[in-house]
């Protein structure tokens, strides 16, 4: 179970409030406009951002104090996911050493990963070489070897093309179906939510809303939702 | 962020400890200084000669630089040619130049027996005297006119390109486009330039060994030098020094007020298109702008060359052994700056989202020798170590430490923006990874910032190779580096010998900063 406590996140002139938890392996969308707060929230979660008040929890635990490195969670960013200077083996690899002194069962398990999401020619690569499609999809690999409990996105497909967008979201349906982990996702495209989630979150006016699902809350928007998509 | 601040690392440790050995060294300085000055009884009128010449030359200096910077780097700014980034190059050459084979080159120009006293002896004039006030200022133009030309001709590069077709198109002339965009942007630089070169001017020393002296020529640095060296009156040295240190202070809260941005490289590299100004007269004033100051700087050096490079290979031993000694002074004195350089800046960078008040103090701190002059650290130094033993015996590392104080500074202002981008960039990845200590210097920050920090390893190597301050209050006959070798072989009137060993310093210094800057960018 993952579950937001009463969390309450304050920055000058903005606030966020979030009470809600879903079970675990869900996947979730946080919609809502510009502004508003989703990246704030995954920031949160993260552990870039503290809260002012409230708690993080998985599985009843608290994260709230634990460093960002330490918490059991995966994240993409937008861009610069991936180190310049390092291969893109060496930025996979990373996923399960931080120091990189990998061993011949570890460097197996990078390949394999980097097979997987269809890079393998790519591995000895710098990422300057790499698509912003392939980029991604690298960053990915390293999320399948972290296999960590919550995997958060924060819009990481925002700048490709619709066909390329769809193969990714695919694809991190995939790596979530194989890790098992609970997947949050900024997005401002209902198609996106609509893929791969079952639930969606609507972040609007400070607070972050109780997920539901995701079909039926497109299919029947509330008056902040319909504003925001134009409907 | 906030978790991560708290947790006390090694680094962060390493970064405090560095501030606060900083701070020791000038404040200790300072206490060690005043403690030893007793009453306003050792002061003569001399010395107060020595603070009125010290503000005066560096007044004139500083005055002369930034205006005279200003033709120059306009031409830079709106004219493209074919030596263009030579030229820019050039301008950043006098930084690393040992100094004291600069004053040998002007006086190869403009000495007794230099070029233009020659050229002008049939005519009936000169020789031209090039000791005293105007040596000093000459000497000082020399080196902060390139500075203050690179800083203004950022100032230049930061007016976006559209404001120049936008005055074009609104038909605007050459004096519409001074008054509307040029002279706000010069409003906004020169003062910072000014309260720099000012600053520089007057913590200067070895141009003044060399240019000045006597009771109308002598600047406070001088002065304690003296005081020291030959009258060995502590006392009087250690007021002289306070006068320097609130001297220094003043001009380096105002260079820091009007902070100038750093004038390293970035945005130099391309003038921006112009409309207002290619009239014939324009395009002549420019061209012979650049002429002129192009042979300004090139010529000394030239002369330098012309009679030095014979001699390099007939030098007495003691120079090459001087020569050695300084390479590891040189060596030493950039590994020492960047082992205090890197904690420092590491913690500066993480503490500035969270405290900026600490971050900036921090920071202020690496800054504080540019306040302390090294004649005042070498002062204090001495006081404190006369008592235990003979500071002749630790002369050579106390150099390759002051040379590291000294360089400071500057290597600060070229690690800290690729170390802040970093952070900025890859820093919540870094975290988000768990990558933090050794692994994270070793595989994400030292990667991302060894091309600048071998660039600034190399300026520091460079700047203590050519380094002629505290060793010369120190070092004994036999252990002298290079610069005092050559200083002794000029005061000797031994130009040729002196010579040679200025082709050899330069051939070193430029050496030293070429390795490390090309170790900085060698691929792994």
């Amino acid at each position: 179970m993952f579950e937001l406590d009463r969390l309450e996140i304050t920055q000058e002139g903005f606030s966020l409030t979030a009470d809600w938890s879903v079970a675990k392996g869900q996947k979730i969308a946080i919609i809502g406009p510009s502004g508003g707060g989703k990246t704030t929230l995954l920031s949160a979660i993260a552990g870039f951002v503290a809260p002012a008040c409230g708690d993080i929890l998985l599985d009843g635990v608290s994260m709230s104090k634990l460093a960002p490195g330490k918490r059991p969670v995966s994240l993409l960013f937008q861009s610069h996911n991936l180190f310049p200077h390092l291969s893109v083996f060496q930025n996979v690899g990373l996923g399960l050493r931080a120091d990189l002194k990998l061993s011949p069962p570890q460097q197996d398990a990078v390949h394999v990963a980097l097979a997987e999401v269809g890079l393998k020619e790519k591995a000895a690569q710098k990422p300057a070489n790499l698509s912003g499609g392939q980029a991604q999809r690298a960053a990915l690999a390293r999320v399948l070897l972290r296999k960590k409990p919550l995997l958060l996105l924060d819009e990481p497909f925002a700048a490709l093309g619709p066909a390329l967008k769809v193969e990714m979201l695919d694809l991190v349906d995939k790596i979530v179906a194989r890790t098992g982990s609970t997947l949050l996702m900024v997005t401002h495209d209902p198609a996106d939510a609509k893929r791969i989630t079952d639930l969606t979150v609507l972040v609007d006016g400070g607070v972050a809303q109780r997920p539901v699902a995701t079909d039926a809350l497109f299919a029947n928007p509330p008056a902040a939702l319909s504003r925001y998509l134009g409907t | 962020m906030a978790d991560r601040a708290q947790q006390i690392r090694p680094l962060t440790l390493a970064g405090i400890a560095v501030a606060a050995l900083l701070v020791a060294v000038s404040a200790g300085a300072l206490l060690v200084v005043a403690a030893n000055a007793r009453g306003g009884a050792g002061l003569s009128a001399s010395d107060f000669a020595a603070l009125r010449f010290t503000i005066l030359q560096a007044l004139v200096s500083a005055a002369l630089s930034s205006l005279l910077a200003i033709p120059v780097a306009r031409a830079l700014a709106r004219r493209q040619f074919w030596c263009r980034r030579a030229l820019i190059l050039l301008l950043g050459a006098p930084f690393i130049l040992p100094v004291i084979v600069a004053v040998l080159g002007l006086l190869a120009v403009f000495g007794r027996a230099g070029l233009i006293s020659t050229l002008i002896a049939p005519l009936g004039l000169g020789p031209i005297n090039i000791y005293g006030f105007q040596g000093v200022v000459l000497a000082h133009v020399f080196f902060n006119l390139p500075l203050a030309t690179r800083l203004i001709l950022q100032g230049w590069g930061a007016i976006p390109a559209e404001h120049f077709a936008l005055a074009a198109s609104l038909n605007m002339r050459a004096p519409d486009v001074a008054r509307q965009l040029e002279r706000p942007m010069l409003r906004a630089v020169l003062p910072g330039i000014f309260a720099t070169v000012f600053l520089l001017s007057v913590a200067s020393f070895a141009v003044v060994l060399a240019l000045g002296g006597g009771p109308r020529a002598t600047t406070l640095e001088l002065a304690i030098y003296q005081a020291f060296r030959f009258d060995f009156d502590l006392s009087k040295a250690a007021l002289l020094a306070l006068m320097q240190l609130t001297l220094g202070l003043i001009a380096a809260y105002f260079a820091w007020r009007f902070a100038s941005p750093a004038g390293f490289g970035a945005g130099l590299d391309r003038p921006v298109r112009r409309w207002d100004c290619q009239s014939r007269l324009q395009r002549s004033t420019d061209s012979l702008v650049l002429l002129a100051v192009t042979v300004f700087l090139v010529l000394p050096m030239a002369m330098i060359f012309l009679r030095g490079a014979a001699a390099v290979f007939e030098l007495p031993p003691t120079v090459y052994f001087a020569a050695i000694r300084s390479l590891f002074v040189a060596v030493g004195s950039a590994f020492l700056a960047m082992l205090l350089a890197l904690p420092l800046a590491i913690l500066v960078v993480r503490l500035e989202g969270t405290h900026t008040r600490r971050a900036g103090l921090l920071e202020a701190a690496g800054y504080l020798s540019l306040a302390t002059s090294p004649m005042v650290i070498g002062t204090g130094l001495f006081i404190v170590i006369f008592p235990l033993f003979d500071p002749a015996r630790v002369a050579l590392p106390l150099t390759a430490l002051v040379n590291a104080l000294m360089s400071l500074p500057f290597v600060l202002r070229i690690i800290i923006p690729p170390i802040r981008d970093t952070e900025a960039d890859y820093g919540a990845l870094a975290a988000s990874l768990d990558l933090t200590g050794a692994a994270h210097f070793r595989r994400v920050l030292w990667p991302r910032i060894r091309r600048s920090a071998g660039y600034a390893a190399g300026l520091a190597a460079a700047l203590s190779m050519g380094d002629l301050g505290v060793v010369a209050l120190f070092a004994d006959p036999d252990a002298a580096t290079l610069p005092l070798m050559m200083y002794r072989l000029m005061a000797a009137y031994k130009m040729e010998a002196a010579s040679g060993a200025g082709v050899m310093l330069v051939a070193l210094s430029l050496g030293l900063f070429w390795i490390f800057d090309r170790g900085g960018r060698a691929y792994v």
